[in-house]
């Protein structure tokens, strides 16, 4: 846990995954921007083509990773306390994997139907 | 010998506030606030995923006035997070260290998100999207 121990791991997974979070993030909003409009039925058929699905759960999962990367250093910076910082970063990890698995699971929902 | 008072560096209650400083922190900041976005962004997925009035619901929270200031708060500290992630990335790479470069580019990450910002919740209101 911490810098002393994986920093340079972290250091690199976290610049790693920003640069392919660039293209990544724009295609997403620049693909919701160029949709006629954000109904249910316009939103879903884009989603629902084979590269939008592929691309965005590519989105989802590095965007996750590389959010929970930031967040745990947040909490090892300021909480002090050990059991605290302890209990922080499992429940950190814990609600990334599920609403980023949820997320994903989302977005196979609608790539492959119910 | 007689104590001298010296400032300790990079201490926040002592240390200055500067371009550099401020914009470290506001990419914290940003980022933090980004993660909370990453819920609303799952929500807003799963809704998707649920059926036609499930987005509904989900597209009403957005689109009230709660939910549009916190859109337009996240379009911000995406666009920031991004410029100044871009920043880092060069510094990085070893890439513009030099005073005014560090300044200059700090400018263009702050003064760019807020004018993107703008740029794209006017193209939202001109009328592409409700």
């Amino acid at each position: 846990m911490g810098s002393a121990k994986d920093g340079v791991a972290h250091w690199w997974a976290q610049r790693v995954s920003a640069v392919a979070l660039i293209p990544l993030t724009l295609w997403f909003f620049f693909s919701l921007l160029m949709l006629p409009d954000l109904e249910f039925a316009t939103v879903k058929t884009w989603l629902g083509l084979p590269i939008s699905g592929f691309l965005a759960v590519l989105l989802v999962a590095v965007l996750f990773y590389h959010s929970y990367l930031g967040t745990i250093v947040i909490v090892e910076d300021y909480v002090h306390a050990v059991g605290v910082k302890l209990l922080g970063l499992l429940a950190l990890r814990f609600l990334y994997v599920l609403a980023g698995g949820a997320a994903v699971f989302a977005i196979l929902r609608v790539a492959f139907g119910s | 010998m007689p104590p001298r008072a010296r400032p300790l560096s990079p201490h926040l209650r002592i240390y200055r506030w500067q371009i550099g400083n401020t914009l470290s922190i506001l990419h914290r900041i940003t980022g933090a606030v980004l993660a909370l976005g990453l819920l609303v962004l799952s929500y807003w997925l799963i809704s998707l995923a649920g059926g036609a009035a499930p987005y509904a619901a989900a597209m009403r929270v957005l689109a009230s006035p709660l939910g549009l200031i916190a859109l337009m708060g996240w379009t911000f500290a995406f666009l920031f997070h991004l410029l100044n992630g871009i920043r880092h990335l060069l510094w990085d790479a070893g890439v513009g260290f030099e005073r005014t470069q560090r300044h200059l580019s700090g400018w263009v990450a702050v003064l760019g998100a807020l004018g993107l910002t703008a740029c794209v919740w006017g193209l939202l209101w001109s009328g592409t999207h409700p």
